[in-house]
């Protein structure tokens, strides 16, 4: 995994946002673009990380709260909450993040493979972690968030 | 371009050429004679043939070859374009369609079908030659040539895989001169157009093929060219006349044109030999032939055509004169072989020249449109929240901002018609379809029908008409089938004998109207009735107007006919036609009278993308129900509350009881029941028949919205059949009033819970 990991971000531009007290980076190709927080249309029968639906630009974007999703605590929006749009495959979702803090061009060198703990879930989605000037930032893998698999069964 | 997206194209010129064939022959069944509906059918089925040709389609080209040949000789007034004749070629049509959608989607045809057909257009064209008179200048038809423009014409061997044998028919103007007594001289003059290069096909080439006809002669007229600094390089400007001894005659020479004929003016003259003589005897030199080294062609295979005149190293007087000469000869040519035939030629130029001008079309990807839409929906919205907000923070906004944005909101409007228009479709495709079906019924029951169709440009968005056709078809099939008498019957009736089917298209107030009307026995409303009471749809004793047994066909499982038929009573009726024009956000209703027939009229929105909506609050959520669905809202009575069961509640409406539905319950934006006393109750009719009252908190308003989907993103959500966005920017979900309803039964909307949690 570390390998495909590495080879996945050699020299790549990440984006790097932050949760709580956390960072978290995803690669910069991934995201369309990053909008402010507007109140979203809840959805029945929706997981809790669905916080509902916005109107982004007359598609309707799903928005999720990625803390939550990540297994932290919920967010309480705010106006200086960001929403990173961000494409999954063949779909576009908004990811409620607290702040976007960064853009990293990293190297191989920079990376550092994940560490072996007990969370199935946190090692599901992150694929590596990166060191820079002090910080840690989790690289997430947005595809192993959101899978195919279940996307298209539905 | 791959070889795939080309054949897509021939697939959809193929449709195009089927519709115009198909109105084509309709018309000449009304009676018209005009050459020109028989060129253009004519043209239809060539184009066709020839396409197929290049894509190695054999079954089609075989097909469309007999077709071909028959018309042909409609075309050159040997056939009587009778009903008898039209009704095999309108059969042929079917046939060819078929074959047409057999090649793209694979999948078999009625085989002895078409073998039927070939047959039949087989003897129509031979039954109008006399075959002893005309033996010796018939020849047999050169098998089709392949299509591919630059390839050179090939003849095949006259007898194909099929294994039909080709028709031998003669073309009159021809036979009027013993053909086999001598090797006729075909002059030719050919002026290629400017189209002519542009479709790819290449003079050149052209010639090269006619010089294997026999011993040719050439000249090439370069009066035309322009010096070089004024020369458009795309434009074309040489022409040739060509003398060629051929015993191929003059059809052997328009094969060679087959695929160029209407992209250049050909005029073919067999030149009788006294006419060559007397035209030798005036001039020294009737015919300057010209050294053409055909050799050329071979090693240049693309040479360019304009290129030539370096080969053709003519004296430029020799030429005036050459070319003085050719023009007697050809005036002589001309009073002696002045025939109907040249006059169809070049009335059929003109046509294709007019038609080029007049539809100019391009093919747009429908998801480019849908793009624009979407973005020119938004621009609305957009606009309509910048004006709120200017009105808002400007009060003594009578500033140069207010006019400027009155003006942004007609621009906005008039783009957003525009574009909806691009959507817009005739309804006439599936009218010619709804054509086909009637003549086929017709023929399986042995009635006489004649389908009437108006209105056959109403425009409606095209997703609309693509859903149209499976009900409209149910339709006629029941209205020709239960409907129509058959003939006799009606005969003794007093009634032609002939059955009408009419169908009519409309706009009115903003939806479109179809009407579909037969003169037949209409509706039995004792047999109806009966039925009814059988099936325990009503009481035995029930008092119903005319009307509500009218409507009672609409219920599931009901068919009158005694029998059933291949065409229809298979069980599924008129409730599946009510469903699916319901579908589509339609109504359909029924008016008969006993004796004269029956009205069955339906309404349909123009667009799918757009829905007449109600605008509600549920638990603080606004939510949009279609208003299709809605029969009436009202506010409840603590009276008309009754309770049922555990939780149940009824509500009386007019001494019914109806269930009540709890919205914001079911969707699970509140955990408790709302207090039907503080809401709105909207009574609605299900696609399961019986009707609910939902309770909302409240109706905002009544509004068209744009149908946003929710599974491109996101997932489906059970009981929301889509979303929309407001006035004010915000997404708004389109309630699924089935599923409410059927979760209201108790049947789970979290069925599919697990799948929604995807994100």
């Amino acid at each position: 995994m570390t390998y495909a990991a590495n080879n996945l971000t050699h020299g790549r531009e990440l984006i790097a946002f932050r949760i709580g007290d956390q960072e978290f980076c995803v690669n910069v190709m991934s995201v369309r673009e990053i909008r402010g927080w507007t109140p979203a249309t809840s959805m029945p029968h929706a997981p809790s990380y669905v916080l509902g639906v916005i109107n982004l630009r007359g598609a309707v974007l799903p928005i999720v709260d990625l803390s939550l999703r990540l297994g932290m605590k919920p967010a309480e929006p705010t106006v200086r909450h960001v929403i990173i749009v961000a494409q999954v495959g063949t779909r576009v979702v908004g990811l409620l993040v607290d702040a976007v803090s960064d853009i990293l061009t990293v190297t191989d060198d920079n990376m550092q493979p994940t560490p072996d703990i007990a969370n199935e879930a946190a090692k599901a989605y992150a694929r590596g972690i990166l060191a820079i000037e002090g910080r840690m930032i989790c690289l997430i893998e947005l595809d192993a968030l959101f899978p195919h698999t279940e996307s298209e069964a539905a | 371009m791959d070889m795939n997206e080309i054949k897509e194209i021939f697939f959809q010129e193929c449709e195009e050429q089927l519709a115009e064939l198909e109105s084509g022959l309709l018309k000449l069944n009304d009676g018209d004679r005009d050459p020109e509906t028989v060129n253009a059918v004519f043209r239809a089925v060539h184009s066709i043939k020839g396409g197929a040709g290049a894509f190695g389609l054999d079954d089609l080209v075989s097909f469309a070859h007999v077709f071909e040949t028959t018309l042909d000789c409609v075309r050159s007034n040997k056939l009587e374009p009778t009903q008898d004749v039209l009704k095999v070629m309108l059969k042929s049509a079917d046939v060819l369609a078929d074959l047409t959608n057999a090649a793209r989607d694979g999948g078999s045809v009625d085989e002895a079908r078409s073998r039927t057909l070939i047959r039949e257009l087989e003897a129509l064209a031979n039954g109008e030659v006399p075959a002893a008179a005309e033996a010796p200048a018939s020849k047999p038809a050169v098998a089709a040539p392949k299509a591919a423009a630059p390839a050179p014409v090939v003849e095949k061997p006259a007898v194909n895989d099929e294994g039909f044998q080709p028709i031998p028919f003669s073309f009159g103007d021809f036979d009027e001169e013993p053909a086999d007594r001598y090797v006729p001289t075909c002059q030719i003059l050919f002026r290629p157009k400017k189209d002519l290069y542009a479709k790819g096909n290449e003079a050149a080439l052209l010639l090269r093929d006619l010089s294997r006809l026999g011993e040719m002669s050439i000249y090439c007229d370069m009066d035309s060219l322009p010096p070089l600094d004024k020369m458009n390089p795309e434009e074309a400007y040489f022409s040739w006349k060509i003398s060629v001894t051929t015993d191929k005659g003059e059809d052997g020479v328009r094969t060679v044109f087959e695929f160029a004929e209407w992209d250049c003016d050909l005029d073919i003259r067999t030149i009788e030999e006294e006419v060559v003589g007397e035209a030798a005897n005036e001039e020294e030199l009737p015919m300057q032939p010209v050294p053409f080294d055909l050799s050329i062609l071979d090693e240049g295979g693309s040479t360019g055509s304009d290129e030539e005149p370096a080969v053709i190293e003519s004296d430029a007087a020799a030429a005036v004169a050459a070319a003085e000469t050719v023009s007697k000869v050809a005036q002589v040519a001309s009073r002696a072989a002045e025939n109907a035939k040249a006059a169809a030629s070049a009335a059929s130029a003109a046509q294709a020249n007019q038609a080029a001008a007049a539809g100019q079309t391009i093919r747009v990807d429908l998801d480019r449109v849908d793009r624009l839409i979407n973005l020119v929906g938004e621009l609305v919205i957009n606009q309509a929240m910048l004006s709120q907000s200017v009105v808002e923070n400007d009060t003594n906004g009578t500033s140069s901002i207010n006019m400027g944005l009155e003006e942004l909101q007609q621009l906005t409007r008039e783009i957003q018609d525009s574009v909806m228009a691009i959507r817009a479709q005739p309804v006439k495709p599936v009218f010619q379809r709804m054509a086909r079906t009637v003549r086929e019924i017709a023929d399986i029951t042995g009635k006489s029908v004649r389908l009437i169709t108006e209105g056959e440009n109403t425009e409606v968005d095209k997703t609309v008409i693509d859903k149209l056709a499976e009900p409209l078809t149910h339709m006629i099939r029941n209205a020709v089938d239960h409907g129509l008498e058959m003939p006799e019957k009606r005969e003794a009736l007093g009634k032609n004998p002939e059955g009408t089917v009419r169908l009519t298209a409309k706009h009115r107030s903003g939806r479109i109207v179809i009407e579909l009307a037969d003169d037949g026995a209409g509706i039995n409303r004792e047999k109806v009735r009966q039925k009814a009471i059988d099936n325990d749809l009503i009481a035995a004793d029930a008092n119903l107007s005319d009307e509500e047994i009218d409507n009672l066909i609409f219920h599931a499982g009901f068919s009158t006919a005694d029998k059933v038929s291949d065409l229809s009573g298979r069980g599924v009726g008129m409730d599946v036609v009510k469903r699916s024009i319901q579908a589509l956000g339609g109504r359909i209703s029924i008016s008969s009278k006993p004796g004269q027939g029956s009205v069955f009229t339906m309404s349909l929105p123009l667009t799918l993308a757009v829905l007449d909506g109600m605008v509600v609050t549920v638990a603080g959520q606004t939510l949009v129900v279609p208003l299709t669905a809605i029969v009436e809202t009202l506010q409840p009575e603590a009276s008309a509350i009754h309770s049922f069961g555990a939780s149940q509640r009824l509500i009386s409406i007019r001494n019914s009881f109806c269930p009540l539905v709890d919205v914001g319950r079911i969707l699970n934006f509140r955990n408790t029941q709302a207090n039907p006393m503080d809401g709105v109750a909207l009574l609605v009719e299900s696609e399961g028949g019986g009707q609910r009252a939902l309770m909302v908190d409240a109706i905002q308003g009544q509004r068209q919205v744009v149908i946003k989907s929710l599974e491109a993103n996101y997932t489906h959500v059970p009981g929301i059949a889509a979303a929309t966005i407001l006035g004010d920017g915000r997404v708004a979900l389109i309630l699924d009033v089935d599923a409410v309803v059927a979760a209201s039964r108790g049947q789970s909307l979290r069925q599919d819970i697990s799948l929604a949690a995807t994100g």
